[in-house]
């Protein structure tokens, strides 16, 4: 036998595939070509100058166990509810007045008569009931999956924490459009909060401004529903998203690892 | 114990580090270090400890007892309740405006001790349960509660349901007959005054130590 073969003849250019190849020397040759490669120039000159791709590569592209399924999508779903409130509740408060003597008309004049109003306000209004559903529905599901074990404690505390600011959320916004309904609800609450011994006479004068509900426990309210609050929760969820990234998802409770044949002892 | 926690000596000179001083701790890196956390520290507190006296002010604010004319001394008898709305927050409307249930002081009935506060009570509508608004109810002769079923007898104490104490009062004072009404006060079981508590805190035997008088109580 040879120790060598003759390169095999090239095919007639009749019969050589006609794929697409990239521009040459000669540059891009369409139209699409060049947006192509302006898109590609941008996304590199960003990238040249941030190293985002590889802390994106990190976040998206990450590896998930075996059984990962649609209760995995719920924390995420939380997250848009979020968003969503975020977006909703920043344009309610271009026409929103946070003063005792204006705010329930502002409202009424959200519902009725500003355009798209009555819908914006809907989506943030049932939105908000969503949003704490779907926060609960991830609790139970990260707690039936065992999920908060180590080394992901400090993910569930974290998250705890999210769901006390999602509840302080629906408390302080639930007496925004200041109708009889949400002043009351927002009197029993603070009361309820009283009712804790040493520090709850003075946890609800913080709370109402005050000994009574006063002039600037509406705006008081307003400030934690839209700034601090949702403030905190970005924050924090930032850094739920990040644990998450880092320690990974874990496998359902019903998936077995594969233990190695050779490592299974025989049974008797 | 690892390497890490081990202890080294407090002398730079010791510890080998170059142009070290005779008796000198602190090294130069770690003294620039400190003072510029340090700086930062005090930054921050320069901006954070006003806003957070700014937010925790009302707490330590002492109001003002203001006195409002409700009626004439003749508008009221001592067997039955008069409502009267007027205004214990100003500015905020009617939001700011509450309603008490205004008689004589009847000597049969009202057995604590009389002095110029009390000719005429003024009871508050407040329910000491968590704060919903009380309504008497002249056929039952009772105050009741629409929100989780307070009850409470004619002098406002409480006769069943989930109240913690009697329903509040207010300083009254007549002056040219007319009647004034001043701020508002909590009483115990036995009607002894205590400084305004808010609903669900009550002040009989340890309760009054649990949930102690604000800040915020008016001066008379």
């Amino acid at each position: 036998m040879p120790r060598f073969r003759l390169p095999t003849p090239s095919r007639p250019a009749a019969l050589q595939s006609k794929a697409k190849r990239p521009a040459g020397a000669n540059g891009p040759s369409g139209p699409v070509e060049t947006a192509a490669e302006g898109g590609i120039h941008v996304v590199d000159w960003l990238d040249e100058r941030t190293s985002l791709s590889g802390g994106l590569r990190w976040m998206m592209f990450r590896k998930v166990p075996k059984g990962t399924n649609w209760f995995y999508t719920l924390g995420s779903a939380t997250m848009f509810a979020f968003l969503s409130q975020a977006v909703t509740g920043i344009f309610l408060a271009m026409y929103y007045d946070p003063s005792p003597t204006r705010a329930y008309e502002s409202v009424r004049y959200i519902v009725n008569d500003a355009f798209l109003g009555e819908f914006v306000r809907g989506m943030h209004r049932w939105g908000s009931s969503v949003m704490v559903i779907l926060i609960c529905l991830h609790m139970a599901r990260t707690f039936f999956f065992g999920a908060y074990k180590y080394p992901r404690e400090l993910n569930w505390v974290i998250g705890v924490a999210l769901l006390i600011l999602t509840f302080a959320m629906s408390f302080t916004g639930y007496l925004l459009p200041f109708d009889q309904r949400s002043y009351w609800a927002t009197i029993v609450g603070v009361n309820i909060n009283g009712t804790g011994p040493l520090v709850g006479p003075y946890l609800s004068d913080f709370l109402r401004a005050g000994p009574e509900f006063g002039a600037t426990t509406l705006s008081r309210f307003y400030a934690i529903h839209m700034m601090l609050v949702p403030g905190l929760i970005a924050a924090l969820m930032g850094a739920h998203l990040y644990l998450v990234a880092k320690l990974g998802t874990t496998a359902p409770p019903w998936m077995r690892a594969e233990r190695e044949k050779s490592l299974i002892e025989d049974e008797v | 114990m690892s390497d890490k926690h081990k202890k080294s000596s407090p002398y730079t000179a010791d510890r080998g580090i170059p142009g070290a001083f005779e008796g000198e701790t602190v090294t130069r890196r770690r003294f620039m270090n400190v003072t510029a956390q340090g700086l930062g520290g005090v930054a921050v507190a320069a901006f954070a400890l006003p806003a957070l006296g700014f937010a925790l002010g009302p707490v330590f604010e002492r109001t003002k007892m203001q006195w409002q004319d409700i009626g004439p001394l003749s508008d009221f008898n001592e067997d039955e309740y008069i409502p009267k709305v007027f205004t214990i927050v100003n500015g905020i409307g009617t939001a700011g405006e509450t309603t008490a249930y205004v008689r004589l002081r009847n000597p049969e009935i009202d057995t604590e001790p009389e002095d110029e506060y009390n000719r005429v009570i003024a009871i508050s509508t407040r329910c000491n349960h968590l704060g919903c608004p009380v309504r008497f109810t002249p056929a039952a002769g009772r105050f009741l509660c629409p929100c989780h079923g307070g009850v409470y007898d004619f002098r406002g104490l409480r006769a069943g349901g989930p109240p913690v104490r009697p329903l509040d009062r207010f300083y009254t004072r007549i002056e040219d007959s007319r009647v004034l009404v001043g701020a508002r006060y909590s009483v115990n079981s036995e009607l002894k005054r205590f400084s305004p508590r808010d609903p669900g805190q009550p002040v009989d035997g340890i309760g009054q130590y649990l949930y102690p008088a604000r800040f915020s109580t008016p001066e008379k």
